[in-house]
């Protein structure tokens, strides 16, 4: 049996078992949803981030057009099945728009995303698309509403996030991938398509957060684009991936459940001291440990998956 | 109308190039990306409003004590934080989380220390009557805000370019390694640069209760876009481009608030994006990934 196996029967299965039988032992579906939902979201970072370097802080962008692609099929009367797939048509598309960020470098990159996230949330937010969008009088999605199907589709959504990242670290793909984000020129010259295997980690993680996205809509039904859009979203799935550690299979998993846990348990009820901790929290984190917390085994030669 | 708008698009042009310029010379110096900038311009507005309701400080003072105070509180924060960002792996990209970090700490703290009420300074402390330009008819508040402004870029262009210490910043910015080999302080020139930056965020602050109406402890993010549009339209990393970015982005702004209002507030997205796509480098601009 390979590494790339006993990974995904080790960790990705006994991940997505917990995950759809929790229903059954708390009954808070909403959070558990949440934390299925981030840690779909922190993999899906880490597939451009963990692999290319490219740092799309404009996520919430692929998520929000997800949840909108899934609002505006379903409210045609789409079954949801075909409406999760439209919400993945949106993202990808989405996705193809902005290949050409991908020759940006760095912090061009990551602005130029954010920027387009922005004018993504503007568009939909536009009282003058009221008619398709609902504009900023929000949506409500109550004749397909399905909390237990909606979660079921968020945890298979994760575990198939999880065996891509599997993937991405033991297969070639992943190797090139890898090399690129090291050095560019040399992977090229090596035989590395770069452009092609940037696109595809490109639209393999816009595909994800759009289809989290989708699940998202059908999860809560009403919402605004204010909550698909919102800015934290990015943020959360880049600290998350960042806190645990970036290109590994566990860091991004254990950052959403140490740090999301740690904001369930402290935070809602005075958000300000929260934002104030939460700040001091990734300060800190940034200056002392910017390889996440996985690095402190992986310096000291111990392989983290 | 036309005519108006352009005018007036000027003015506040040349404003948000105030607003953009502090965030353009820390990233021209040191290759970070401050995602705290626009909330640093909300602290500096927050300085004048508590100066003047407290004394009646008048705002082109306030502007004076904050340039002050804001470089030096920057010089130790530079120590703080900067130097040991700068020896991570991937410093510009780790830039943008931690200094997102560090504005959730300032919001949280204004917050804390505010509470999420509008302020504002009244606008005849800046003059009681509208002034005449080109036969055209301004706020009071913008000529003065367009004033400073170019009074502050005149400042930086002097100070980089016609000062020793500007001089050094200017090697620190085209090659910092070799200028470290030169035996050039850099730790010193960039403190100081960082110091320079965080003041003429505080200054374009002082007259943000005047530009926008009125500042809340949550201003800082979408201040930030307007920045960014800014300095990538001009240039990203030469301070003085951010002028030419400033202008085009008040003009076209005003133009679009005039003839298509319900669409303006995309305008500095798409410029953005327009610019990065057509110029990556920026209109006068240089460094693309070549890979």
């Amino acid at each position: 049996m390979g590494r790339g196996w006993r990974e995904l029967c080790l960790i990705v299965l006994p991940t997505v078992a917990i995950a759809a039988w929790a229903p059954n032992l708390y009954g808070n579906v909403l959070l558990l949803f949440n934390f299925v939902l981030y840690i779909t979201l922190a993999q899906g970072m880490n597939a451009i981030y963990g692999f290319t370097g490219y740092l799309p802080f404009g996520y919430v962008g692929f998520f929000g057009a997800g949840a909108y692609g899934f609002a505006i099929a379903a409210m045609a009367g789409v079954h949801p099945a075909a409406a999760l797939a439209v919400a993945g048509g949106a993202g990808i598309a989405l996705g193809l728009i902005l290949t050409p960020l991908l020759r940006l470098s760095g912090a061009y990159f990551a602005i130029a995303n954010l920027a387009a996230a922005q004018a993504v949330y503007q568009v939909v937010a536009n009282p003058a698309l009221a008619p398709i969008t609902k504009g900023p009088y929000g949506v409500s999605l109550s004749a397909v509403f399905a909390p237990r199907a909606s979660y079921l589709v968020a945890v298979a959504l994760m575990g198939a996030t999880m065996a891509a990242i599997v993937w991405l670290r033991n297969g070639r793909f992943g190797l090139a991938l890898m090399a690129l984000r090291d050095d560019p020129v040399s992977a090229a010259s090596a035989g590395v398509n770069i452009v092609r295997a940037r696109t595809i980690a490109w639209l393999l993680s816009a595909l994800v957060a759009s289809l989290a996205g989708g699940a998202f809509a059908w999860q809560i039904s009403v919402f605004y684009p204010e909550t698909a859009f919102d800015m934290s979203i990015s943020i959360f799935a880049i600290v998350f991936t960042l806190f645990g550690g970036a290109g590994t299979l566990l860091g991004p998993l254990i950052g959403v459940l140490l740090l999301y846990g740690v904001y369930n348990w402290i935070g809602i009820a005075v958000p300000q001291y929260f934002q104030l901790i939460y700040g001091a929290l990734i300060v800190v984190l940034v200056l002392f440990l910017p390889n996440g917390l996985v690095s402190l085994l992986t310096q000291r030669g111990i392989r983290v998956p | 109308m036309l005519y108006h708008a352009v005018l007036g698009g000027l003015v506040y042009g040349l404003y948000f190039t105030l607003v953009g310029l502090g965030l353009n010379l820390m990233f021209g110096v040191m290759r970070i990306v401050n995602l705290a900038h626009g909330d640093v311009i909300m602290l500096g507005a927050y300085a004048a409003w508590a100066l003047f309701t407290a004394w009646a400080v008048h705002p082109l003072l306030a502007a004076l004590a904050i340039l002050l105070a804001f470089t030096a509180i920057g010089i130790p924060v530079y120590y703080l934080i900067v130097p040991r960002l700068l020896r991570a792996r991937d410093a510009e990209m780790l830039s943008l989380i931690l200094f997102f970090g560090l504005q959730q700490i300032i919001e949280a703290a204004a917050t804390i220390a505010f509470g999420t009420t509008e302020r504002s300074i009244p606008g005849r402390v800046l003059g009681h009557h509208p002034v005449r330009i080109l036969g055209q008819v301004l706020p009071a508040a913008w000529v003065w805000a367009g004033a400073v402004s170019a009074v502050c870029v005149a400042a930086l262009y002097l100070y980089l370019y016609h000062s020793p210490p500007g001089m050094l910043t200017r090697a620190v910015m085209s090659n910092r390694e070799e200028a470290k080999a030169s035996g050039i302080d850099v730790d010193r020139v960039c403190s100081l640069a960082f110091g320079i930056a965080l003041a003429l965020a505080g200054i374009a602050g002082v007259f943000a209760p005047f530009m926008l109406g009125s500042v809340t402890p949550a201003i800082g993010p979408d201040l930030n876009i307007a920045a960014f549009a800014v300095i990538v339209i001009g240039t990203l990393g030469n301070p003085i481009g951010t002028v030419l970015g400033g202008i085009i982005y008040g003009v076209s702004l005003m133009l679009m608030q005039t003839f298509l209002s319900a669409w303006a507030n995309l305008l500095p997205n798409l410029l953005l994006i327009a610019v990065l796509l057509v110029r990556p480098s920026g209109l006068l601009g240089r460094r693309v990934r070549r890979a």
